[in-house]
């Protein structure tokens, strides 16, 4: 099982059947994998915000969901994971990309406050270092998600991957 | 005519169609005029009722869904234009009432006093992009592709008191409608 297999199978068990993304680069292959998947319904979005709305309203259609992005997009979001997603207390996988400072050009303030963010929302969130603990956390931070109402995220920085 | 009586017109084509509706004033109207479990009031996230609307949508292909938007509310996330265009669900009507005027907020202008939006709607390349006065809702509801509908009216805001149904009250009764 490899960095993307984790995810995805984690994904999988969890039951998630409906994911948003904004790109980054480390998710090409999982994004492959998720269009051939007839079972998951694959939105690309414009902003993570759109994504949070999109993925609220799948909920009360009947999927599990799941949002793909960049921690830059954690900025992008904040009201709606408060005003919209533990409002009305719903469920939502978050797998952030972490990237930090040395690897890209971008984000690299967000690298250090992403975690205390989350943490100032109240909002768990898990940092696996290896596939398997990803594998796990995955489909832990679905349930926790369900059990508390609100996002549970997943950060997967450069060491990851 | 203001934004109470536009959501009354719409509301009388609606049936069993589920309804999204923007925050603040129009959420609070439509809960006075024809509160059902099939409305879903949106609070404390403008800008994302077609976002909603367009998840909901995606996840339930065979009912119809019908968002009541604000002009702001649009401008501040035009992004989901694209994105709605791009998925286009059949059973998805967005309904834009535009007033040119934050209206939940002070009735400030907005931008869309000088903008068309149907022409912008038109431009990322919707097909069924009209003002609300040129077509039978109805049959707009269950055209072919998704709908863009915009709903000139004047500014003003009604009495309409404050929705006494909590968040997980309106969530739960609206999913147990689906």
């Amino acid at each position: 099982m490899d960095s993307t297999e984790a995810i995805y199978n984690g994904l999988k068990d969890a039951d998630i059947d409906f994911i948003v993304s904004i790109p980054f680069t480390n998710i090409t292959e999982l994004v492959e994998m998720i269009n051939e998947d007839d079972e998951i319904i694959h939105v690309p979005v414009t902003r993570e915000e759109e994504g949070i709305g999109i993925c609220a309203g799948a909920y009360m259609g009947g999927r599990k969901t799941a949002i793909l992005m960049q921690n830059s997009g954690l900025g992008n979001s904040i009201n709606a994971l408060k005003s919209l997603m533990e409002l009305y207390e719903f469920p939502l996988l978050m797998i952030i990309c972490h990237n930090g400072a040395e690897e890209e050009d971008t984000s690299f303030e967000m690298v250090d406050s992403t975690p205390r963010i989350l943490k100032a929302m109240d909002f768990n969130f898990f940092k696996p270092s290896n596939p398997e603990a990803a594998y796990d956390d995955v489909r832990l931070a679905w349930d926790l998600s369900e059990e508390e109402g609100k996002p549970v995220s997943i950060l997967l920085d450069k060491n990851y991957w | 005519m203001a934004r109470y009586d536009a959501i009354r017109n719409i509301m009388k084509d609606v049936e069993d169609e589920l309804v999204v509706c923007n925050i603040g004033l129009a959420s609070r109207e439509l809960y006075e005029i024809d509160d059902r479990s099939k409305n879903f009031y949106m609070m404390g996230s403008m800008g994302l009722a077609s976002s909603i609307g367009l998840g909901l949508a995606l996840a339930k292909p065979n009912r119809h869904v019908v968002v009541i938007d604000g002009d702001g509310s649009l401008l501040m996330n035009m992004g989901s234009m694209a994105t709605v265009f791009a998925q286009n669900p059949d059973n998805l009507t967005w309904i834009v009432i535009d007033n040119g005027a934050y209206g939940s907020a002070g009735n400030q202008d907005t931008y869309a006093e000088t903008i068309d939006l149907v022409e912008v709607a038109k431009s990322v390349g919707f097909k069924n992009a009209y003002n609300y006065e040129e077509v039978n809702l109805k049959d707009i509801f269950y055209s072919a592709d998704a709908s863009f509908i915009v709903y000139k009216t004047d500014i003003g805001n009604s009495e309409a008191p404050v929705i006494d149904l909590d968040p997980i009250t309106i969530k739960e009764r609206f999913m147990k409608s689906i």
